[in-house]
């Protein structure tokens, strides 16, 4: 077998369950093909600490929830040629747009203080700052194919990384892809 | 036959019979328009603009669900440019209130989801505003979730022509406006409802919805109410009482 240049495939997990990626695991035995084609370099798959340079395909789970998570998805645009919203949180911002009516402070009080009887206090080391409002991703970065789903089907997600690897725009219009 | 009228739908010579709104002429001879807002039986509003369609010599779009169809007219129901208008309102609807179907009761039952998947929605191009919405648990059997609400005011309409209880308005105005109970007091405590709950089977979202049931549980039962609403003996075509 000739040794073409792999892809490099990146997946991020802003604000999210990760049912996504477990979905994305659930492609089963394409799992095997994708290995021969992709090198996977950043994401809770793999050990990376960085988002790294010259990323092909980035798939990104979750809604955009805090400063972190706003820093990771504009390091992803920077250095990656296709970003993939991937499933409702990154979509729709789906479940974590839920605390969107309530302002962090007093969210925060409520869990971290007067919801708690052990040591209240609301914590603030190591732990970014909430945003004001999780947001879907394409709010603060271009998004250039949306998969929605809760999660996107196995199926979804292998169409989805097939087409990219074959360097084709996804069509997901009239298919079994939906929200929720 | 001076009832009967000839109209060509996406280039095809229909029948229909005068006084059928375009929708209804296009339902009866098995075209599909979409349609949030119409419920068969029902009188029409053309509130939720999916069923939007071109009428040669027109230069706007129509709303079919409102519009009689008139002998001797062209209607195009499906095309590039109506596709894209009924996107808009379907995003629209979605970046009005909170919907989030994967925790909905109506999930996977729903109409607007239904829409979204059949349309090509996978985003929504417009920023969310993530309003703050009040949920009605009041009532012993039933709930109303205003986070899920599209405004289609069919529950409305089947409370006031069908069961004759008029429990059902349309609260303030713009953005703002909101399906009221009676005279926006809690359900549970209006005195004109009959617990009968068909604004509950006709609500094509989770707004309406029985309670005990948990995400994805809700399957609506239209089959009925929409024989009730059509059987009466002063039912017009189009609708209305």
């Amino acid at each position: 077998m000739k040794n073409v240049a792999k892809a490099r495939l990146a997946t991020a997990w802003l604000d999210g369950c990760s049912g996504c990626h477990m979905s994305l695991l659930d492609i089963d035995e394409l799992l095997l093909t994708l290995a021969g084609k992709v090198t996977i370099v950043f994401g809770p798959l793999v050990d990376a600490q960085h988002f790294p340079e010259g990323v092909d395909v980035a798939l990104v789970e979750g809604a955009v929830s805090s400063q972190d998570d706003l820093k990771l998805a504009q390091a992803i645009r920077e250095r990656s040629k296709v970003v993939v919203a991937l499933g409702d949180c990154a979509v729709t911002s789906n479940v974590p747009s839920m605390r969107n009516t309530i302002a962090p402070s007093r969210l925060l009080e409520r869990v971290y203080v007067s919801g708690v009887d052990l040591h209240p206090g609301v914590p603030e080391e190591g732990v970014p700052k909430l945003l004001r409002a999780a947001t879907p991703l394409h709010e603060v970065i271009k998004v250039d194919v949306h998969v929605p789903g809760c999660p996107p089907s196995a199926a979804a997600i292998a169409h989805v990384v097939t087409e990219l690897l074959a360097g084709r725009k996804p069509e997901l219009a009239g298919t079994a892809v939906k929200f929720g | 036959m001076p009832n009967r009228i000839s109209i060509r739908i996406d280039g095809e010579l229909v029948q229909g019979e005068r006084g059928q709104t375009i929708f209804e002429a296009a339902q009866s001879n098995g075209k599909f328009i979409p349609g949030l807002c119409q419920f068969k039986g029902l009188s029409t509003v053309g509130a939720c603009r999916l069923c939007i369609v071109e009428v040669q010599g027109v230069n706007r779009l129509i709303p079919s669900c409102t519009t009689p169809a008139q002998d001797g007219m062209a209607v195009i129901t499906r095309s590039a440019r109506l596709n894209e208008y009924r996107k808009q309102a379907l995003e629209l609807l979605f970046a009005e209130k909170n919907h989030v179907c994967a925790v909905c009761v109506s999930n996977n039952h729903c109409e607007l989801q239904a829409y979204a998947q059949r349309l090509g929605v996978t985003n929504v191009r417009y920023a969310y505003r993530y309003p703050k919405l009040p949920v009605d648990m009041s009532h012993p059997r039933f709930v109303i979730d205003h986070n899920r609400c599209v405004l289609c005011t069919r529950c409305v309409r089947v409370c006031n022509e069908v069961e004759g209880a008029y429990v059902w308005g349309v609260a303030s105005r713009g953005v703002g406006s909101r399906i009221a109970c009676e005279m926006d007091r809690a359900w549970g405590s209006a005195s004109s409802c009959t617990n009968c709950g068909k604004c509950v089977q006709v609500c094509p979202t989770g707004a309406l919805a029985e309670k005990g049931f948990a995400a994805e549980e809700m399957i609506k039962r239209q089959d009925m109410v929409e024989r009730l609403a059509t059987i009466r003996g002063v039912m017009q075509p189009g609708g209305a009482r």
